[in-house]
């Protein structure tokens, strides 16, 4: 609100400026222009920053990766996770073997957005 | 035009107005420091709002998803959002451990109760799972009550301690809140956490061997571990759980009447920033957290029969382990049975029997 406020008075003190500048009355056509331009631009910085921090509300989430192994003969595949899927649960037949896959591993791969600290 | 006028009175004007806006500054600059510091609490209030609502709506629909209710959970769901316990008097603290011990145990049973309630359809799997969504729900709900309390009596009282309290503490409640709303969702889906390695390296212990319960929700098996005999306890999965490890340790140590040369405790352990995710590290002591009934139990019995007691950790921070579990913590798992291996080496002879305890909560993880 106070934001709008400010960008609106800040149209006004360029609008007035411009008028001043055409009357030849050049000091007060600078401070009003410095005025403008200056309030004008924190009106938008501070409209820019609540807008970054209106998109950082949204919460990410990760994709979870299920591990598929087959014991006997050592394949093993990485799929997405499904509802009901647990470690160590049994899944159906192996396509090479007649051994039983199971799910070894669940997990989410986190990337590193800090910086690590070398300290 | 009136305000075309000389430069001198404009450039009065100007120095007038930064006169002002000094004297504005020294009157009321504290006051304004105080809006400013609302309007931020305000921002971090509107988030936790969002993160709890989302996360009533993410429990609402697991339940109609799952349990199949014949009425709308809503109201019932609500209701569940807003149950508090009570800890026991502490004034004369004898026997605090056994009150505490009974009021966890009676929470805990009221809750499964209404879970069923709410999702008839459900089993005791998917109960165990509903039970955790709603707790973190409940933990959401409360961190954003708190939260506005203290921002309504500071918005009406005005007073720099209360919001600044709030305002420098709120970074931190933010994380928790994040971390619980994550952890909301892994519980929905069954997915594990961060905390549930110890009952991974337990489970990749046991994996193939038969099992048999122990109280509470705890299973044991008996593997040959290094030319010893492992008894190892993990809560029972796949449904979220932690079980009551204390129980389980006691009575096993009953049952062999002390004779277990070690008992060895795998957790995940808190780390400190700048330390890496996913490290191993020992130590001595029980490691278990929780509100301290099991840690108590099991200190107690190890007393009794002069048992030491090894533990080995993982290290995460507190966000790591309540969501879903990072590819580091899982891939620590060959290095923590390693380092058990070396304690169990190290510490007992051949031929003794030692208990291994994979503490922490079981989602996601079958046994
Ligand atoms: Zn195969």
């Amino acid at each position: 609100m106070i934001v709008l406020t400010v960008l609106a008075l800040s149209i006004i003190a360029l609008i007035f400026g411009a008028q001043a500048y055409l009357m030849q009355n050049d000091t007060v056509a600078l401070y009003l222009l410095a005025i403008g331009f200056i309030s004008m631009g924190l009106a938008v910085y501070v409209l820019v920053q609540s807008r970054k921090r209106m998109a950082k509300m949204k919460i990410e989430t990760p994709k979870i990766m299920t591990t598929v192994e087959c014991r006997k003969c050592d394949t093993k595949n990485v799929r997405e996770f499904e509802r009901g899927d647990f470690v160590f649960k049994e899944l159906d037949k192996c396509d090479k073997c007649d051994e039983n896959k199971i799910i070894t591993a669940i997990y989410k791969i986190v990337k590193e957005k800090e910086k690590p600290f070398t300290i | 035009m009136a305000f075309v006028a000389g430069t001198d009175i404009v450039s009065q004007l100007l120095y007038a107005a930064s006169m002002l806006f000094f004297v504005v500054i020294m009157l009321y600059g504290q006051k304004i420091q105080m809006y400013v510091m609302i309007r931020e609490v305000e921002n971090s209030l509107r988030k936790l709002k969002l993160i709890k609502e989302e996360g009533r709506k993410t429990t609402i629909e697991t339940i109609k998803e799952i349990g199949k209710p014949e009425t709308d959970p809503s109201p019932r769901v609500d209701r569940y959002l807003e149950y508090f316990t009570i800890s026991p008097q502490s004034m004369d603290p004898a026997g605090i451990v056994n009150k505490l011990d009974h009021i966890l145990d009676v929470r805990d049973s009221r809750f499964k109760d209404e879970v069923k309630l709410m999702a008839p359809a459900s089993d005791e799997v998917q109960v165990n799972n509903l039970e955790n969504t709603l707790e973190a729900a409940m933990a959401l709900n409360f961190i954003y009550r708190v939260v506005r309390h203290f921002y309504i009596q500071g918005k009406k009282t005005l007073s720099p301690y209360v919001i600044m309290q709030l305002q420098m503490i709120l970074p931190l409640v933010m994380k928790e809140a994040e971390a619980y709303s994550s952890a909301l969702k892994a519980f929905a889906y069954g997915q594990p956490i961060g905390d549930g390695v110890g009952a991974l390296v337990a489970a990749k212990l046991i994996y193939g061997s038969k099992t048999r319960k122990v109280p509470k929700d705890c299973v044991v098996a008996t593997i040959p571990f290094e030319g010893r005999t492992a008894l190892v306890v993990k809560a029972r999965g796949p449904g979220g759980n932690v079980g009551k490890p204390g129980d389980a340790v006691k009575e096993l140590i009953e049952e062999n009447k002390g004779k277990i040369a070690s008992v060895i405790m795998v957790d995940a352990g808190l780390k400190l920033e700048g330390e890496k995710v996913g490290e191993v590290a020992e130590g001595i002591g029980a490691a278990i957290g929780g509100p301290g009934v099991d840690q108590y139990k099991i200190e107690d019995s190890l007393v009794k029969y002069k048992i030491p007691v090894n533990a080995v950790i993982v290290r995460e921070d507190i966000a790591d382990a309540v969501s879903p579990m990072r590819k580091e913590i899982a891939d620590s798992v060959d290095s923590v049975i390693e380092r058990v291996k070396s304690v169990v080496l190290e510490r007992t002879k051949e031929d003794d029997k030692i208990i291994i305890v994979g503490v922490g909560n079981t989602i996601g993880i079958g046994q």
